[in-house]
């Protein structure tokens, strides 16, 4: 074994770029939450972009490396430390065999992914390493990592990029937004004109409840819905509709008053209406929202979204040979 | 029917067939995901047939989410009127209603009930206008259910009940959800029957459990080494009453690999059980018993 798990950190799990095919069986797509710094940080040690890293959210772990290995941390500004000496983010390093990685408090954002060259390797699962926790599916046993936990890792691919730094401006995810962007649809009419206006002139806090499978907002005002006969099967709620799928990113508004913004462990499908669904591009963002932040949902139009997915693979690809 | 058109986000195109749940509604949303799927439009990486919807997800650097959204409006005007004839497969599902872990349960989230002072199993009775309990598990037992769609999370079918809409069991669900449910609870939302196929939250009504696992991500369970998850979407289930000995026996045996559900191939034609459905689900019953 290669890295052996002293402290666990609140939720960390083995992600990769997930594993699509399986959505219509209820199978969630999983994989990296900030997909974005997945890949960055892969490519910094020598991986593919898809490679199986940790996703440590809010704290870090605290890792003993029985190998020789190269890691870097990406996404959330959590400070990394080897044997206490304080490195930095976004950039590779060397790992010596007996050496420990561990983590200073988190500075900004909420989701740190610790890429190691060659990869975290546990089994590859309908396609995936990726944890899905809820069907205690892939990743290291189908959990989140606990104490004694030990991890493999799997051939190095091709040498890693030391000594490279990802400049500040492409380091995305690390700035507070302020704007989550959305293309409205779905259920959208269930909601009176004017109650659809406060929910986009409301600012709204995210909420505890925020993980893998959906991030819920609070603060805004309770929407105002259409009167109605109720469909049949759907229930008597003006909320309910007849059990759908759930698009990731779609936003949902049980009872009208938290909405809830689905993504990657998405339940995938159920009985409430959606307003719209949080463009491609911002599912990354989302991931590195912390409790308690402050954003306002804006409408956009399908020309933004698509010149916005564009911008983001910009970046990412400004990165690919760093 | 007319179907509502809506982009979900640059990813997702979402399609309702109806508003309303109805068997026709159902057909046509699988039969209109089988010929997407068939019609193998590059871009398109997931089709998700849902009860009275489906969703198809796409990669918009492949194929623009307008071009998609024509492509499926051209395919569902040529599909027409096709045979609402369904090869599936019918499947026998042991459950022990009443059983103690599902009491347990429903007792502890009672606060969260429309009938704090019953069990969910006397308020379904009661408000479905049944006389008792074991009345309304005879209704409940007494029909085969529709899989009309493999979701939530895992493997969970929701089922639809096969028989008039005037005699179709409804309930709402929790006031507020729980936040656990027991693994293989058999339950009951709007007009829907569930199976939760793993532990976790849940707002249905509880009647019972099954011993027969439905999704195993292990792949130990004999029938289950194949493919992690038993259900698929026009699955044709029938309940079968167990007392706690039955219950405890198929545990056994589904622990010592011995357990083999009743499954049988059937052709199910739905405008032969609209014209009488409960002359049809005795045909049903046949094909199922070999009687």
């Amino acid at each position: 074994m290669a890295i052996k798990v002293i402290k666990p950190g609140l939720a960390t799990t083995v992600q990769d770029l997930g594993r699509p095919g399986y959505y219509d069986i209820g199978i969630p797509l999983s994989g990296a939450m900030d997909r974005y710094a997945l890949c960055v940080g892969n490519w910094l040690v020598g991986n593919t972009e898809g490679a199986a890293a940790l996703e440590c959210v809010f704290m870090g772990p605290e890792l003993q490396f029985t190998t020789d290995a190269i890691v870097a941390v990406t996404g959330a500004e959590l400070p990394p430390k080897l044997d206490g000496a304080p490195l930095s983010t976004w950039q590779a390093f060397e790992v010596k065999a007996g050496q420990t990685l561990s983590f200073d408090f988190l500075k900004r954002g909420a989701r740190a992914y610790v890429a190691v060259a060659g990869g975290i390797d546990v089994p590859v699962v309908l396609g995936s390493r990726s944890t899905y926790v809820l069907g205690a599916l892939g990743g290291f046993e189908g959990r989140a990592l606990k104490a004694d936990d030990e991890l493999a890792i799997g051939a190095t691919q091709a040498p890693a990029k030391l000594g490279r730094s990802v400049p500040t401006e492409l380091r995305r995810g690390t700035q507070p937004i302020a704007l989550l962007r959305m293309v409205p649809g779905l259920y959208q009419h269930r909601i009176k004109p004017d109650s659809l206006e406060g929910f986009f002139a409301d600012s709204w806090k995210v909420a505890p409840e925020a993980d893998r499978i959906g991030y819920r907002f609070r603060g805004g005002k309770p929407l105002a819905f259409v009167e109605r006969e109720p469909p049949f099967g759907a229930g008597s709620d003006p909320s309910n509709i007849v059990d759908s799928c759930y698009p990731y990113g779609s936003i949902q508004v049980p009872g009208g008053t938290e909405p809830i913004v689905l993504h990657r462990d998405a339940v995938s499908g159920g009985g409430y209406f959606m307003l719209g669904t949080v463009i491609s591009a911002d599912m990354d963002l989302i991931g590195q929202l912390q409790p308690h932040a402050k954003i306002q949902f804006q409408a956009v139009t399908m020309d933004n979204a698509l010149a916005a997915r564009k911008e983001r693979q910009a970046m990412l690809d400004a990165l690919r040979d760093i | 029917m007319k179907s509502r058109y809506s982009h979900g986000g640059d990813e997702h195109i979402f399609v309702e067939i109806s508003e309303d749940m109805s068997l026709d509604a159902f057909f046509k949303s699988l039969f209109l995901c089988k010929a997407l799927k068939e019609a193998r439009i590059k871009g398109v990486t997931e089709i998700c047939p849902a009860n009275a919807s489906f969703q198809i997800k796409f990669d918009p650097d492949v194929i623009a989410p307008g071009d998609l959204l024509r492509e499926v409006q051209s395919l569902e005007a040529s599909a027409g009127a096709a045979e609402p004839i369904l090869e599936t497969r019918i499947i026998e599902m042991p459950v022990f209603y009443n059983d103690p872990w599902t009491h347990e349960t429903l007792m502890r989230f009672r606060e969260r009930h429309q009938d704090p002072t019953g069990t969910d199993l006397t308020y379904a009775a009661r408000i479905n206008g049944h006389a008792d309990v074991p009345a309304f598990i005879a209704a409940h037992a007494g029909s085969p259910w529709f899989v009309s769609m493999v979701g939530f999370v895992a493997g969970l079918p929701f089922l639809y009940q096969m028989v008039e809409r005037e005699k179709q069991i409804q309930t709402p669900k929790y006031l507020r959800p729980r936040t656990d449910t027991p693994k293989l609870t058999v339950g009951h939302g709007g007009c829907f029957g569930a199976v939760y196929s793993v532990r976790g939250a849940g707002g249905y009504q509880m009647f019972g459990v099954t011993p027969m696992p439905i999704y195993d991500p292990k792949q130990q369970v004999s029938y289950l080494r194949e493919f992690m998850i038993f259900f698929r979407p026009g699955d044709i289930v029938r309940f079968k009453p167990v007392d706690r000995d039955g219950y405890d026996q198929a545990v056994r045996d589904v622990d010592s690999g011995r357990f083999s559900p009743v499954i049988r191939p059937v052709s199910f034609d739905l405008r032969a059980f609209s014209q009488n459905p409960a002359t049809y689900n005795e045909g049903l019953e046949g094909v199922l018993y070999g009687h």
